[in-house]
């Protein structure tokens, strides 16, 4: 599992340069290109399984392969070859593995047996049927069988030219068809039954795909192992996912996903010695991954964690406005809201806030100059008090509303109003009014505002 | 001859070993199998190994139970994080599982090699392809040896361990087998009855971890899930009760165990006596372990009695000839109506085959009709007996009543209503029966008479 330069041990930085822009000697070059063209189509291909959820049927196909070779090596031996022909062994991998994946077909199609139990079922007893081969093989008094280890745990050391191209081969039918079919891949991952009326042949689609998965595995395998390869097939589209929603531009980055990784994971493997190439194109290809997931700006931790603390303080701001605006209301009337001088201990105890939350609301709507504190007291300002006033009308707006059409009691309104009142958008507050008749500029509320705690979503 | 001392001390032990991954992961596969989670096991033999490797690296100990507990933590890690994915990533199940299992498994290969390089000797090969060959028991050298205490104390430790793991879980299943009953299939309303439903989600997957750790010793990582998974869906095409599937699965598990073993220590060898193959050295136990349990699997799915491929064909041809049969009288009667005295075989033949849409079916159902004295025919002609024209009255009567029925109260047109007529025509009950003879009509929606059914005194219509 080493690409090794023609000294053991470190490499020197001008020998590292030349590494990295394919100089570093004939093995290591081609090595690389090959490992990166295999990245880029596993890119490729991957997104589609991805999509249609059928991800993991990357495992069960890569370990349905292992009777494959085994018996494609023990019939060339058995015709008098030496067993070590790769285009052979990748033959009967192929074979078997399409055979996994039909099987898994068939058994849930004609049983109750689930799809992850049929994938398992596959990947288990097909291997089983790899290893009874291998116990066979082993004691046969053939001379070499490590060719077989290789299957298992990948090496792209001592890649031949023929290697790499049969790599380079794959990658770019992959990209070929991936290509020219786009639009028919596309709609089949999202919407099947359209395209089967609109009279698209999906079995042969289904047929193609499927082709193209088992097309890279078979030639990964080689590269990166039977264990590993369904890595660059999940992990490159998974991570690319989190960065866009348009399927054009999340192939495009998972096939440079999946390229970089195989490209890093060579450079790495030839400069130190003791990392498994293969091993390390899936940690590369991993801390993308996790890369993604954490900060994509979309669908990433961070950015949703952002968010919603957003949406929540929003929430809270709305509400302290509003909790003004009636707290003055009550005491003396809603006109020039802006003179009145409201205790913060009212706000406090009004409802069960976190004290966490209220902080953050107050400061926020200080910042944005929406509120004045003076000592012990807050004060709304022009701003805030407009604001406030938006809020509570379509609190009230909404509570008139579900009285009137809804048949709520009165009593019941003001919890569902507490959480529309944020939602409501300037055309449905005017559709409003004309239904309702409104032109209050302040409509009262439909209920008392008591003092028990309204509810504490405000946690 | 193979001695006796040998078979005792050789494959004994690891007979046993075999039985008891088996009947374990058997029985516990139903609980990932039934919730959907068969690939959980995948998942767990994945990442056993930067387990092992991170414990051994940490502890510096190659003890069997520190590459358990590093295992099982790596395992419950794992779970955890494909949860993480699944629920912030949003991303599915499968490909979560994926995503955590093969880069924590890079990772494990990436330290193995490190620590390889510090001369210490981790077998890969051991945690992929198991090694039940290995388990020796040095002790019994009779069968009556086997009574005494004392060549017991000498067991071999992973039989011993393998042995008292399917104890607990036969233990466990059985004291909670009410509680895991309600919580597989509604763990809402098992929570409203005060279980506890995630602890004893937590105690489940902690109890499949530590047995799939123990058992990829045994029989190695990727065959732990052919033993999780086989004998559970094996059972799930036999049965449709949760005791029975439980009982089967584990009774499957052994039988595999046992048979699996035998057939590759022995098998070989008995079909080199008998001239069937040039060698006679055995295979990899744990390899036919697999595929025997996959062709049970394989079995069950065509031959099983109630839900196999070949039982619903069977039953499926039955209902085709019930109705095959129903069609062919119904016909008869309506030529009659049109004053025809009977109808030429092959013409009635074809007819209903349209309408059924098998070949064989129509076949049989005239042989059977005429066997049952409904028709009477020759190679030309077929009519109705007596008898057969009761039925095709009753029949047509249906028929033309549900014609009435869903044009008068469903307010379908009378041009829409045959074709949901013929189908539901075969499958009126009695009760549904009475119900349409509460309508008030003689002639159907297209003006055909609706046929009268009376009742003879001793009750057969006539």
């Amino acid at each position: 599992m080493h690409v090794v330069l023609a000294q053991m041990g470190e490499a020197s930085w001008p020998e590292i340069f030349d590494i990295f822009t394919f100089r570093g000697g004939w093995n290591s070059s081609v090595a690389l290109l090959g490992t990166t063209l295999l990245g880029i189509a596993a890119g490729l291909v991957g997104t589609f399984s991805l999509l249609r959820k059928r991800a993991l049927m990357g495992d069960a196909l890569s370990h349905a392969t292992l009777p494959g070779v085994c018996v494609a090596f023990i019939i060339m031996v058995a015709l008098g070859g030496e067993g070590r022909s790769v285009p052979v062994l990748l033959f009967g991998a192929a074979c078997s593995g399409v055979l996994g994946v039909l099987t898994v077909q068939a058994i849930t199609r004609w049983s109750r047996i689930q799809e992850d139990a049929a994938i398992g079922i596959v990947l288990s007893v097909f291997f089983g049927v790899g290893v009874v081969l291998l116990s066979r093989i082993q004691s046969m008094e053939v001379g070499t069988q490590g060719g077989l280890s290789r299957f298992i745990m990948g090496q792209t050391a001592g890649m031949s030219r023929r290697d790499a191209f049969i790599m380079g081969g794959a990658a770019i039918v992959a990209l070929f068809f991936t290509i020219v079919f786009f639009k028919e891949f596309r709609v089949i991952c999202f919407d099947r039954p359209f395209a089967q009326s609109q009279g698209w042949p999906v079995q042969t689609l289904d047929l193609v795909l499927m082709g193209l998965v088992v097309l890279v595995t078979v030639v990964g395998i080689q590269a990166v192992g039977m264990l590993l390869i369904v890595a660059l097939l999940i992990i490159p589209p998974a991570a690319a996912r989190f960065w866009s929603e348009r399927l054009s531009v999340v192939t495009i980055l998972s096939a440079l996903i999946g390229g970089i990784s195989g490209y890093l994971g060579v450079i790495t493997s030839s400069i130190w010695s003791d990392m498994p190439a293969g091993a390390v194109i899936v940690l590369a290809s991993g801390s993308i991954f996790v890369f993604s997931f954490v900060f994509a700006p979309q669908r990433g931790v961070i950015s949703g964690v952002v968010n919603h603390l957003r949406l929540r303080t929003r929430i809270a701001c709305d509400h302290v406005l509003r909790l003004m605006l009636e707290v003055i209301e009550e005491q003396r009337g809603i006109d020039q809201p802006e003179a009145a001088v409201v205790e913060a201990s009212r706000i406090v105890h009004a409802r069960s806030w976190s004290p966490l939350m209220l902080a953050l609301a107050l400061g926020w709507l200080r910042f944005r100059g929406m509120l004045d504190k003076r000592g012990p007291s807050l004060v709304l300002t022009t701003q805030g008090a407009t604001a406030a006033a938006r809020v509570t009308r379509n609190h009230r707006i909404w509570e008139r509303f579900l009285v009137t059409h809804a048949d709520l009691a009165v009593s019941h309104v003001d919890r569902s109003a507490d959480m529309v009142e944020h939602v409501l958008s300037a055309e449905m507050v005017a559709q409003l009014e004309q239904d309702l008749a409104l032109d209050d500029p302040l409509p009262p509320s439909v209920h008392e505002i008591g003092e028990s705690p309204a509810p504490d979503d405000d946690r | 001859m193979i001695a006796l001392e040998d078979i005792l001390q050789i494959d004994l032990p690891a007979a046993l070993s075999a039985i008891f991954v088996c009947v374990t992961c058997g029985l516990l596969g139903n609980l990932l199998v039934l919730r959907r989670q068969s690939l959980m096991g995948d998942a767990v033999a994945h990442v056993v190994l930067p387990g092992i490797v991170v414990a051994f690296l940490l502890s510096g100990s190659r003890s069997p139970w520190i590459m358990v507990l590093g295992a099982t933590i790596s395992s419950l890690v794992a779970v955890f994080l494909i949860e993480c994915i699944k629920r912030f990533g949003r991303l599915d199940a499968g490909a979560s599982m994926g995503v955590v299992f093969s880069i924590l498994f890079a990772l494990g290969v990436l330290l193995l090699e490190r620590a390889a390089l510090d001369n210490v000797d981790l077998d890969a090969d051991c945690v992929l392809y198991g090694q039940l060959e290995d388990i020796l028991w040095l002790e019994p050298t009779t069968i009556g040896s086997l009574l005494t205490p004392q060549v017991w104390s000498q067991a071999p430790r992973e039989m011993v361990t393998l042995g008292v793991l399917m104890i607990l879980s036969m233990g466990f299943i059985t004291l909670f087998f009410k509680e895991l009953a309600i919580t597989m299939f509604d763990a809402a309303l098992a929570i409203t009855q005060g279980i506890n439903a995630g602890m004893l989600r937590t105690v489940s997957m902690i109890l499949i971890a530590v047995a799939a750790v123990a058992s990829f010793e045994a029989v190695g990582s990727i065959l732990v899930i052919a033993m999780f998974i086989c004998p559970a869906a094996t059972a799930r095409m036999l049965t449709d009760r949760l005791r029975t599937q439980f009982i089967l699965s584990g009774l499957i598990g052994a039988w595999t165990g046992l048979a699996g073993y035998a057939l590759a220590a022995f098998g070989p060898m008995v079909a080199n006596r008998m001239g069937l193959i040039s060698w006679d050295h055995s295979l990899s136990a744990s390899g036919l372990i697999a595929v025997l349990g996959g062709v049970q699997v394989a079995l069950a799915i065509v031959l099983g009695p109630r839900h196999g491929v070949i039982s619903r064909r069977i039953r499926t041809l039955g209902l085709a000839v019930q109705i095959a049969r129903e069609d062919l009288l119904a016909l008869l009667y309506r030529a009659e109506e049109a004053g025809a005295d009977g109808l030429r075989r092959r013409w009635a033949l074809e007819t209903v085959r349209v309408g059924v849409g098998s070949r064989m079916a129509p076949r049989l159902a005239m042989r059977n009709a005429l066997s049952r004295g409904l028709l009477n025919g020759d190679t030309e002609m077929i009519s109705l007996t007596t008898e057969g024209r009761s039925k095709a009255r009753t029949l047509v009567r249906t028929h033309r009543l549900w014609e009435t029925y869903l044009v008068r109260e469903l307010g379908l047109r009378p041009d829409h209503v045959h074709r949901s007529a013929e189908e539901l025509e075969h499958i009126t009950d009695t009760r549904m029966h009475s119900e349409l003879d509460k309508q008030p009509a003689t002639t159907d929606p297209h003006g055909k008479p609706i046929p009268e059914v009376f009742e003879t005194p001793d009750g057969a219509a006539l």
